[in-house]
């Protein structure tokens, strides 16, 4: 936490985690498909489901997908500017279990390209986020800062590869999660970074063997 | 982040700089921020707190249609001579209605500590450059100290009404804007610190019990509680008096009480004003709450 987080941060109303950190789920699902969104299904868990309308968590949500940031004033209008942009949205319900934040949503995203992306954020408090799963995999990361995600298979050696291709591009790594299905079964490691990991490096990633699935996030 | 209020005066001894300053340094230095670059970023947010109030729209409702349109009402009868309070605690209660009233109606605000509380900070502060013609980096330096009090709140406390009820949030605004207006008046760093302990003192207890959980009722109007509030306990440290709690151990105490509340006091709108027959009413007419 810094003093700009407790003066701070100029948002929308009405509230900071169910209209802030829900425009910023919306920004970081935006980012994470990589194109502009085409249709989104917005599914809707406890406190977001419960009190959503009335704090404008609907509009929010919608808000972030278009690339609207929390300050934007255009946010209550944000059905309106989905429509003119092409993109439909739809509002369900969702129960995501006893585990869940009470503020959260689950995003099933089509991208222009027909690409699919399906997301769990969370909004933890005074705005801040948590973005929890992306396609059913765990991934727990807060969106501040550039993220890589690797899904491979346990086995020995993918840490190594990856760490060694930051160092090599003088990433310096922030923070790291690693979590595994099961022993040799399928795991993830979650890859917070100081610096921008080029795009060459990330698609060098995709083509290793072991390695099922890189999805990067990107603050650009 | 400092940890403690007496951490932070201790540092002003030492380096005889004053409170805004120890606390932006402390900032650059954890965050790699230069001096100018953090006093541009804060002049940011004044410049969104001023809008904040200038911007507000009489006629607005909110989604819900509960809240809106209050704070005209105080201007009104202000204009005709009707009001018991002076005029600069009138502006307070005015602006703090404002600010929370355009909060709910989805207008843009600074979140001081948090949107639920946005209306305390700015209803003080403004009211008091009005009064005093302050500059707008006087104005940026007490943004400082606000956020020097309320970083200490947020480190051994809460600032969040999920966590420590009201008192956390409202509580803190009031708190963070008692000490910025003791260095508004050229107070001590003590006197600020005190200020603050008196009004966080004076709300310890309140509890978060949203109707329908909305951002609404009594949101808005505990705004007005914590910028008077604030106000009075700035005035009290003026004039010499003290808190006979130190202040980092009342900001201790608002931990304590945060704890001991039930869950349903904290901001899940099963409790206090939201279970009323009333309130439970309001949130079946509008459909929300579970």
């Amino acid at each position: 936490m810094n003093i700009f987080e407790v003066v701070g941060p100029v948002m929308v109303g009405p509230s900071s985690s169910h209209t802030a950190g829900a425009v910023r789920i919306g920004n970081v699902c935006r980012k994470l498909v990589g194109e502009p969104v085409v249709d989104a299904d917005i599914l809707l868990h406890g406190s977001f489901l419960a009190t959503g309308r009335g704090h404008g968590t609907d509009r929010a949500l919608v808000a972030g997908l278009l690339g609207l940031d929390v300050a934007d004033p255009r946010i209550p209008e944000s059905f309106a500017l989905a429509e003119k942009a092409g993109m439909t949205f739809h509002f369900g319900a969702v129960d995501l279990g006893e585990g869940a934040h009470p503020n959260s949503a689950k995003l099933v995203l089509t991208a222009a390209d027909g690409k699919k992306l399906e997301v769990v954020g969370e909004s933890v408090g005074g705005g801040r986020i948590n973005i929890r799963e992306i396609d059913g995999l765990e991934a727990n990361f807060s969106g501040d800062l550039p993220t890589l995600i690797v899904h491979n298979l346990d086995q020995p050696g993918h840490v190594a590869e990856v760490t060694s291709m930051l160092q090599h591009k003088s990433v310096n790594i922030a923070t790291m999660q690693l979590y595994r299905s099961g022993r040799g079964g399928h795991a993830v490691m979650v890859i917070e970074c100081d610096q921008e990991v080029p795009e060459e490096s990330v698609h060098w990633l995709e083509h290793l063997e072991g390695v099922e699935k890189v999805t990067y996030y990107s603050l650009l | 982040m400092f940890h403690s209020l007496e951490e932070i005066l201790a540092e002003c001894g030492r380096t005889h700089l004053p409170f805004w300053k120890t606390v932006q340094l402390d900032d650059c230095r954890e965050e790699a921020l230069d001096e100018a670059a953090s006093f541009a970023r804060m002049t940011e947010i004044w410049d969104a707190m001023k809008a904040s109030d200038r911007d507000y729209d009489p006629a607005l409702h909110s989604a819900s249609g509960l809240v809106g349109t209050d704070a005209d009402k105080i201007r009104v009868r202000r204009e005709n001579g009707g009001l018991l309070c002076g005029e600069f605690t009138s502006h307070v209660m005015e602006r703090a209605l404002k600010v929370a009233e355009s909060n709910a109606c989805m207008k843009r605000i600074v979140a001081a500590p948090t949107a639920g509380s946005c209306g305390v900070m700015p209803a003080v502060l403004l009211s008091m450059q009005e009064k005093l013609s302050l500059p707008d980096e006087r104005m940026v330096e007490a943004l400082y100290v606000a956020a020097g009090i309320g970083g200490v709140i947020a480190e051994r406390a809460s600032l969040s009404g999920a966590e420590g009820g009201c008192q956390a949030e409202i509580g803190s605004a009031s708190g963070m804007a008692a000490g910025a207006a003791v260095y508004l008046l050229g107070g001590s760093g003590e006197a600020m610190a005190h200020a603050c302990a008196m009004a966080l003192s004076g709300l310890l207890g309140l509890v978060c019990d949203p109707v329908a959980g909305l951002v609404e009722i009594p949101c808005v109007k505990r705004n007005v509680i914590g910028a008077m509030n604030a106000v009075t306990s700035a005035d009290m440290a003026m004039a010499g008096i003290r808190s006979k709690i130190p202040p980092d151990e009342v900001i201790d105490a608002l931990r304590t009480v945060g704890h001991a509340m039930s869950a349903d006091l904290r901001e899940t709108g099963h409790g206090g004003l939201a279970m009323t027959p009333a309130g439970q009413a309001i949130r079946r007419k509008i459909g929300t709450g579970d």
